[in-house]
């Protein structure tokens, strides 16, 4: 039932999924702070996973369990960002710090709601 | 419970697959124990739903056993619901107000 073309096209998909996968656990396991390790993981591994939904969709056909496969990415390319997103926030809020002297755009108080995410001065408003 | 039709580079790729997602799930795990901050652990524990996703989607390759994709697409469900409802946790005290 399953020809040789569909193998081959199955076998690429999840050739390219497992390298995601693992790209994407290596930069959770490596990178150095919260954010970075966000970056790495909610786009590699979701990358990942849509790829070998994908050779589900080419192993199983248009219809029934293939069709759930692409339901199934629709799905993870709605929840990753949107969960990444969320715990980022958390930490945040946590006042979870960055890696070496990055600051957070605009300066304190903008974005900032511990008030020490960096060490300048508020810079003065412009008075008109 | 392997379908005989299946060619045997495809039979062993998936094998392979398996393998490979099964370890790296485990690496993930260690970022979910010695995460210095709480959201290090909840983004290491996404990334263990992820690959759980992946696990179950390639089971369902192996086996030709289509009801396993439905499993993968509630855990991907359940992943995004435990996330939000962790990161309101921290944030806000409490998840439902």
């Amino acid at each position: 039932m399953t020809g040789t073309l569909q193998a081959a096209v199955v076998v690429v998909l999840v050739g390219i999924g497992l390298f995601f996968l693992v790209v994407g656990t290596v930069g959770l396991v490596r990178l150095p702070d919260v954010y970075n390790r966000m970056h790495a993981t909610s786009k590699a591994t979701t990358l990942g996973a849509a790829s070998i939904f994908l050779a589900s969709f080419a192993y199983f056909g248009p219809q029934g369990a293939g069709l759930v496969s692409l339901v199934g990415i629709v799905f993870l390319f709605l929840t990753a960002p949107t969960g990444a997103h969320m715990i980022s926030r958390a930490a945040q809020r946590m006042g979870v710090d960055f890696v070496g002297d990055v600051t957070w755009p605009g300066g304190v108080g903008v974005d900032d709601p511990t008030g020490e995410g960096n060490g300048r001065d508020p810079e003065p408003e412009a008075d008109d | 419970m392997v379908a005989e039709s299946q060619p045997a580079f495809l039979e062993t790729t998936v094998l392979v697959g398996l393998v490979v997602a099964a370890a790296v799930t485990l690496i993930a795990g260690y970022r979910v124990i010695s995460g210095p901050t709480t959201p290090d652990r909840v983004v290491g524990l996404d990334t263990i739903g992820t690959n759980v996703v992946a696990i179950a989607t390639l089971f369902a390759i192996q086996s030709d056993a289509g009801f396993f994709v439905d499993v993968a697409l509630v855990l991907t469900i359940i992943g995004f619901i435990s996330t939000i409802a962790v990161a309101r946790y921290v944030t806000d005290g409490d998840i439902i107000e």
